[in-house]
């Protein structure tokens, strides 16, 4: 973890060239909105609909970056929190007839906390034992889901339907426009909240958590408090994600969450590039996009394919995509 | 002079104008129309597979749908149009089910879906297919739900429902072991339950007598030694395994091995002799008994039998990496064969509309590779092609069909 960690704090530079640098850095976000913007007019609506699924993908990856990346605790158990996300928007708007956007911010707080509680005993395991915890509640979650006591909310094994929303009239946007534009309006929001967390004082205290546990403590930081935090905050991330995820499918199942969902969002975090909030975005085109090439290239073993563009990705851009990014940059500028 | 060239144009004139007045009954009778997906050279499918996954064993089916295209396309198409069938992999996990179809219909704009596999995958778009008005054909999955015409008018499923399997089995022993007591393994999602209604739907009020164990599993589950112990350990005598091909395997094996001689009923979804019993053990496979609805490639009765010698034909020539033990390539061979008769029923009247209107007028059709007696028929208000099977009983080496061929009634 520590070789690929990304310098968070920037090295002292003079008031001037750190200016200059800070509005590169808005013009760049500025044409990247600019584009998203404008992306949904020139695509069907197919591919409309896969980029809201790319875009759900990066608030999950943001989420489970400040945990893993930041914060240097693996999780392979994310997936659940999506499904509670999911879960979550969809009962409400199935079972009590909540409008969709109302259900995001109940999805995200719910995951807060149950994030939080599972971050409490969770703390007292390291690494690996964090892992194979986590791991046990990804492999659990789908046959919860299926549990006859909560079958009256989930709908069991037949899942749950979900009325797709429609675009407000006026608008003149199509109903998947309409939820991309919704969803890109969440992202904004959650990369806005993830960024000032994290160049602020706690992203510092995670960071140094993740580095030098017991020098963060000597400093006065509350281990235990940060990090239970920062795993209900990166669960209430992958929970807003999953619940916008489930509105552009419009169905859950517990068949939808499976252990492979939380494994592909770990390969998401790693590909896009640890530590790196930009590397959200790269790994959740990785993983939607991927697949598809992989399926389209061979029919008789897609998944082998997948591997050989994992490892060459793994192999060409070690510290991900947002650090080959970095390094691009740095070698322009020279 | 000023006549003579004049002369062979009027002839031409005269001619044309006949040549057109004998035509144009004939072309404005044969004027085509197409819906999205169709033209006067190609007829555009589309379909999802678990190519990968869970479910990977079914991935067969949808290769030897293409290469049956591939053999209807080279002996000249249908009414000369080539089929052109989009298969997918759907890695059998909703969410991709979702995206890959609409890929089908919104991006590659198929005429109709075929044969999309699965029942979870098929329940995640069963609204949407329905709302864009596009065909959902035959699907691979004997859910009852997929015959609801009224509220789903744009999905026909294919197989034998999974009720109406069920409640075969449980007719057939009330009248042979009305006394058993019944022990009952299913796979926790959909399908499983539906066969466990349609059993006990068809035991009745007798069922709470008869039934003394139900056990579950899940799909992810690894094995399911430990249900089998605790469905043996209940004392029943006869055992209704509801399982997918994997699991069918372990249990006829657990249930041999741990000395356990029941009564031993497998539903038809894991009746393949390739694919289960053979990895189960033929010997431990004996007495097995499920039911069937075509005939079976590995059952010497019909080594010689016309259709099984085309079908093999086929497979040697258009899709030698296939099994040709396992049922499932005959299976898809017939849903096959069924896809090919309502777009010949269609003529040339390709839009959404007629492929449903033309699926939903299956007259009669008789593949023969059905069990002999059988035909497959449809109407407005009848989505269920399927709606005969026979019982077998396996004898070692093949499924034995025993009884009449029964009949159950339309589906509500």
């Amino acid at each position: 973890m520590e070789t690929t960690a990304a310098p968070l704090t920037m090295p002292a530079a003079p008031a001037g060239v750190d200016a200059a640098r800070r509005r590169r850095h808005l013009i760049g976000v500025a044409i990247l909105l600019v584009a998203a913007c404008v992306l949904p007019f020139l695509v069907g609506n197919y591919r409309v609909f896969q980029l809201t699924l790319v875009l759900a993908y990066s608030i999950a990856l943001l989420g489970l970056n400040m945990l893993t990346g930041y914060n240097g605790q693996i999780s392979l158990g994310h997936g659940a929190f999506y499904a509670i996300g999911a879960y979550t928007a969809a009962i409400l708007m199935d079972k009590f007839g909540m409008p969709y956007w109302m259900t995001i911010p109940i999805a995200g707080a719910v995951c807060l906390i149950a994030g939080f509680l599972f971050g409490l005993p969770a703390l007292r395991l390291e690494g690996l034992y964090l892992a194979l915890a986590t791991f046990a509640l990804g492999v659990a979650m789908p046959q919860i889901l299926k549990h006859k006591s909560l079958e009256q909310w989930t709908g069991g094994v037949q899942g749950i339907v979900i009325v797709k929303p429609e675009a407000p009239e006026g608008l003149g946007l199509s109903q998947d426009q309409w939820l991309y534009f919704f969803t890109l309006a969440w992202v904004v929001l959650m990369f806005f909240i993830g960024w000032n967390l994290l160049r602020g004082r706690i992203g510092r205290a995670m960071v140094a958590i993740r580095d030098q546990p017991v020098a963060a403590q000597a400093m006065g930081v509350n281990t235990s408090l940060v990090k239970s935090l920062t795993f209900g905050v990166s669960a209430l991330y992958t929970g807003v994600a999953g619940a916008l995820g489930s509105i552009a499918i419009q169905f859950v199942a517990p068949d939808s969450f499976n252990i492979f969902l939380s494994i592909t969002l770990v390969v998401g975090v790693v590909i896009g590039g640890l530590a790196s909030i930009s590397g959200a975005i790269y790994g959740a085109f990785f993983i939607q996009f991927i697949p598809n090439v992989a399926d389209q290239i061979s029919k008789a073993a897609p998944w082998a394919i997948y591997g050989i563009f994992l490892l060459a990705f793994m192999y060409a851009m070690p510290t991900g995509v947002a650090g080959f990014v970095r390094i691009l940059r740095a070698r322009l500028r020279r | 002079m000023t006549i003579v060239p004049l002369r062979p144009l009027r002839w031409l004139a005269a001619s044309a104008a006949l040549a057109v007045a004998s035509l144009s009954p004939n072309v404005f009778a044969q004027a085509a129309k197409y819906g999205p997906g169709a033209s006067a050279t190609e007829i555009k499918l589309g379909q999802t597979m678990p190519y990968s996954g869970p479910a990977s064993a079914y991935g067969t089916i949808g290769k030897l749908h293409q290469a049956y295209f591939k053999m209807i396309n080279d002996n000249g198409g249908i009414n000369g149009r080539k089929v052109n069938l989009i298969s997918l992999d759907d890695g059998y996990s909703p969410p991709k089910t979702v995206e890959q179809v609409r890929r089908l219909v919104e991006q590659d704009e198929v005429l109709a879906l075929f044969q999309t596999l699965g029942t979870p995958p098929n329940s995640a778009i069963h609204k949407y297919v329905n709302g864009k008005k596009v065909p959902h054909l035959l699907l691979a999955t004997g859910a009852t739900k997929w015959g609801d015409p009224k509220n789903f008018p744009w999905t026909m499923g294919f197989n034998l429902s999974y009720q109406s399997e069920g409640e075969i089995y449980a007719k057939w022993l009330l009248k042979t072991k009305p006394d058993a007591k019944v022990a009952i393994l299913y796979q926790n999602d959909d399908y499983g339950k539906d066969v466990l209604k349609g059993v006990k739907d068809g035991l009745g009020a007798a069922g709470a007598k008869m039934i003394v164990k139900e056990a579950t599993y899940e799909v992810t589950d690894p094995t399911v030694d430990s249900q089998i112990i605790a469905l043996q350990g209940s004392g029943a005598d006869t055992f209704i395994n509801i399982t997918t091909p994997k699991f069918g395997a372990q249990a006829v094996r657990k249930a041999w091995d741990s000395g356990w001689k029941p009564l031993h009923i497998i539903n038809n979804v894991s009746a393949s002799v390739g694919s289960v019993l053979i990895p189960a053990g033929l010997d431990k496979s004996v007495g097995l008994v499920t039911v069937q609805y075509y005939k079976d490639p590995n059952d010497p009765q019909w080594k010689d039998d016309p259709a099984m010698l085309e079908w093999r034909a086929f497979m040697g020539r258009y899709y030698k990496e296939g099994d040709p033990k396992d049922a499932s390539n005959l299976y898809a061979y017939i849903t096959a064969q069924t896809m090919v008769q309502i777009l010949k029923q269609c003529g040339n009247d390709l839009t959404r509309e007629n492929v449903m209107k033309q699926a939903a007028s299956l007259k009669n059709f008789k593949s023969a590779l059905l069990l002999p007696g059988m035909s497959m028929n449809t109407s407005p208000t009848d989505f269920f092609p399927i709606q005969q099977a026979q019982l077998a009983k396996f004898t070692g080496q093949l499924w034995q069909g025993f009884g009449d061929v029964i009949s159950t009634g339309a589906q509500p």
